[in-house]
């Protein structure tokens, strides 16, 4: 059998504690967007310092405001996709369910949206009548009006068609005390289905890459799906987190970042469809990494995990939810995976766009 | 997935691993080099490592075409790329290795026209799409990926297109491999063969390397149980005493290679007289550049190419890594100056390269890495 | 240099152009046949090939294919006797 091994220990030890990381690029480039290390030293090099304020300092989906007796989730996220319309939904889509869903994982009932809308010179009304549709029909299935909001125009070269800005405000429910800090060793980790539906649908869609298949984006308000866990986990549910740019793999290291604990998962359990894990073979894409729209992560205690789980799988959009993985003392702000084959490795955060790859 | 999964097994790995440790002598340790980045990424993404007894040694090898382009190489693809008339064209791979004044990415921040492709016939579509632009490939990559250059230029040609033309940066395999095994620093026992670029060359240029050095290599496939198979077959070789090339990846490697592959690289490169790696300095003979009947199609000739040298930043030791000599997370700036955030050198950045793979995927404060401070028995043989 | 995965060859789209179609795991992308499509061992539908940056670079041998799996099996079933082996023979 394997024998015990003598060990010389590498010299490189978890990462230190996060203190704010100096932003120095002379120039914004594409990996700033991608929802890794790029865009996290964007926020807390660049943007946090400047708004500096208790409100921001958490960095989560929404920020939380007091009013009154009441706790307030305030969010906002803005959609610049392309192509607008891509199998399984649209920006407008995205648009409304992606905030929808920043309310619904911090516990939160919305309770309306803004829009704002950045139109180039050209769009076709076709094409935003067709957006607007959407928008109504998203909303109206999540059960929020849109509000208020703003329209601007900008000339033709300088919009890609459409840009749209949504807002959301909503009041958490009283019982939950979801944050990072609530979280414990021995919670365990679920995740409501298959990675990397969106992120995969998206780049087909956008054709230069010349692959063909059936994947639709997740899109999805989720808060049938929050209900439901809140429901099940009652005090048991610790935190909750939609994996959108970044995928899975980036929320599990904010996570483990954040909670000052490690997380281990089992690659067997990771739902991933069939053809989604052939794109990503193709092009030399990790699921891990890809965005979800329509996927929450959850934090759970031990005792009400099961329970958990099987609330999630009885509702739509729930149906492949599974037990991913579970928080450790060690290592300290890590994320590691058993390997379906046997083996560990890490699971670091994401640097900037996954990019396809030969090699 | 078919030919994947299967060679997955976890079940099949215990037992595979099991039959390894049984074969390590007391007191023996084991250094086996794996040449090709491709199995160096695959040894840290499935955790092979930890299925290994700890007399058993993975060394990583130089055969990371990214990793082992000296950064003038990269510099002279960013000059070209400025060029306001020219669509330039790469892997997603080189996208972010450093060059002295930036990556491919961050030029393509201050305006120039980079875009990524996954075939080098998409960057021909471009070609064809903007005939009032000129459209460069930068191709890298070993003989795995030259026969593909090789095609689009023929098909080029065929085509008759006067706006297209290839950055070549395809190395080959056996020399740099001759260079280490020449090399005094390295001791090691056997190989585990590129199985992809065998798939072209066959396993008959390997055989140097029992003649020459006497230590066997296994031509191994990609897939996990690929590897460990092939580390078994190496250990036996070792315990019987053999000296051979052993194919595992037969179903995908003929012996011969693949002939029209190769008639096609004869046809569309010749080998420069000496091309200069990252770390292992200039070696004769083990790089392609465009034969004189394709020179119409060559960036370099329709360029220029200043032969621009780039030495490494002073702090880095790439080129020791490469060598199979320091570990990498013995080199002094690793995850210090040197991260994948921001790479001193290409090893940091390829995905292949042997400290992106730890630092992204091993690097644990638990992890154990068996260095042994042990006896060492070399092989007896030529050359060792 | 090494990420070349099976697919199969479900289509010949255009012979002059050396182009077919191959699946993997219900993916679809266009692939150049022209390093496999001379000589008796030409590339045919229903094929399996490992595809590299588009380009097909080698015929999968099912049976030698099942040779390395059943080897590892071979090697797997020791195993697995070995080990019921250990577990009778403990002195309870």
């Amino acid at each position: 059998m394997i024998e015990a091994r003598e060990t010389q220990t590498p010299p490189v030890e978890a990462p230190p504690r996060r203190r704010a990381p100096a932003f120095t690029a002379e120039r914004i480039d594409m990996s700033h967007g991608a929802g890794g290390k790029a865009t996290h030293k964007l926020i807390e090099g660049l943007i946090l310092p400047a708004f500096d304020n208790p409100a921001l300092a958490p960095l989560a989906d929404a920020a939380t405001l007091v009013c009154g007796g009441l706790r307030l989730a305030l969010t906002t996220d803005a959609f610049v996709v392309h192509p607008l319309r891509f199998p399984g939904g649209s920006i407008g889509e995205l648009a409304v369910n992606g905030t929808v869903n920043d309310l619904a994982v911090s516990g939160a009932t919305p309770l309306g949206l803004s829009v704002a809308f950045i139109l180039e010179e050209g769009l076709e009304t076709a094409i935003l009548r067709r957006e607007l549709e959407a928008m109504a029909a998203a909303a109206k299935r999540a059960g929020v009006a849109i509000t208020t909001g703003d329209t601007k125009v900008v000339e033709r070269g300088k919009g890609d068609g459409l840009y749209i800005v949504t807002t959301g405000v909503g009041v958490v429910d009283p019982a939950l005390s979801l944050s990072a800090t609530s979280v414990r060793p021995g919670d365990q980790i679920l995740c409501s289905g298959t990675l990397g539906d969106h992120g995969i649908a998206i780049l087909i869609a956008r054709g230069n890459l010349e692959l063909e298949a059936e994947v639709l984006s997740d899109t999805l308000a989720l808060t049938p799906l929050t209900k439901a866990l809140q429901e099940a986990a009652g005090p048991g549910l610790r935190f909750m987190r939609d994996p959108t740019r970044g995928g899975v793999g980036t929320v599990l290291n904010e996570l483990a970042r954040d909670t000052g604990y490690g997380i281990v998962i089992r690659e067997e359990t990771l739902p991933v469809r069939e053809v989604v894990q052939g794109a990503c073979e193709i092009l030399g894409l990790d699921p891990l990494y890809v965005a979800n729209e329509g996927k929450l992560l959850a934090v759970v205690a031990p005792d009400r995990a099961e329970a958990a789980l099987e609330a999630l799988r009885s509702v739509p959009g729930g149906e492949e939810a599974a037990l991913i993985g579970e928080v450790r003392e060690e290592p300290a702000r890590m994320v590691l995976m058993h390997t379906q084959f046997g083996g560990t490795r890490m699971i670091d955060m994401l640097i900037g766009d996954p990019l396809p790859r030969i090699c | 997935m078919k030919y994947v999964n299967e060679f997955r097994d976890a079940a099949l790995a215990r037992a595979v691993a099991a039959e390894i440790a049984a074969l390590a002598r007391a007191g023996r340790r084991y250094k086996i080099m794996e040449i090709c980045g491709g199995h160096t990424h695959t040894i840290y993404r499935h955790g092979i490592k930890d299925l290994l007894p700890a007399p058993v040694e993975l060394v990583h090898g130089p055969g990371c075409p990214v990793c082992v382009l000296p950064m003038g190489r990269v510099d002279e693809g960013i000059a070209i790329a400025e060029r306001p008339e020219v669509i330039f064209t790469c892997f997603g791979d080189m996208m972010r290795v450093p060059g002295s004044k930036g990556t491919l990415l961050e030029v393509k921040a201050r305006g120039a026209d980079i875009r990524m492709v996954y075939s080098p016939l998409d960057a021909l579509r471009l070609a064809r799409e903007n005939p009032e632009r000129e459209v460069v490939f930068y191709a890298i990559g070993f003989e795995t990926t030259a026969p593909s250059t090789a095609l689009t230029l023929m098909r080029a040609r065929k085509e008759g297109l006067t706006n297209f033309s290839v950055f070549s940066n395809h190395v080959t395999i056996v020399p740099p491999v001759r260079a280490l095994l020449d090399s005094p620093e390295l001791r090691l026992d056997a190989f585990i063969g590129p199985g992809h670029v065998s798939t072209v060359i066959g396993c008959r240029p390997y055989s140097f390397i029992t003649q020459d050095y006497g230590k066997p290599v296994v031509v191994a496939g990609f897939e996990p149980l690929d590897l460990l198979q092939s580390i078994l077959m190496l250990m036996r070789q070792l315990a019987e005493g053999r000296c051979e090339v052993e194919n595992q990846y037969t179903r995908s490697v003929p012996w011969e290679g693949n002939l029209q592959a190769l008639k096609c690289m004869a046809e569309v490169f010749e080998l420069r007289p000496y091309f200069e790696w990252r770390g292992l300095g200039f070696i004769a003979q083990s790089a392609l550049k465009l034969s004189a009947a394709y020179a119409d199609f060559d960036a370099e000739v329709r360029f220029g190419s200043p032969g621009l040298r780039v030495a490494d930043p002073k702090a880095c030791q790439c080129g020791e890594v490469l060598k199979g000599v320091l570990k990498p997370w013995e080199c002094k700036v690793f995850g210090t100056a040197c991260t994948p955030e921001h790479p001193l050198g290409a090893l940091m950045v390829s995905s292949e390269g042997a400290c992106a793979a730890y630092f992204n995927f091993g690097r644990r404060a638990m992890e154990r890495e068996n260095v042994i401070p042990l006896q060492v028995e070399t092989v007896s043989g030529a050359g060792s | 240099m090494c990420l070349a995965i099976p697919g199969r060859i479900v289509e010949i789209v255009d012979a002059d152009l050396q182009l077919a179609k191959a699946e993997i795991s219900g993916v679809r992308r266009n692939v150049n046949i022209g390093l496999l499509d001379e000589g008796e061992g030409a590339v045919q539908i229903g094929d399996w090939v490992l595809i590299h940056v588009g380009f097909a670079m080698s015929k999968i041998d099912e049976a030698e294919a099942q040779r390395t799996l059943q080897a590892l099996e071979e090697i797997g079933a020791a195993y697995q006797q070995e080990l019921e082996e250990l577990h009778g023979s403990r002195i309870e």
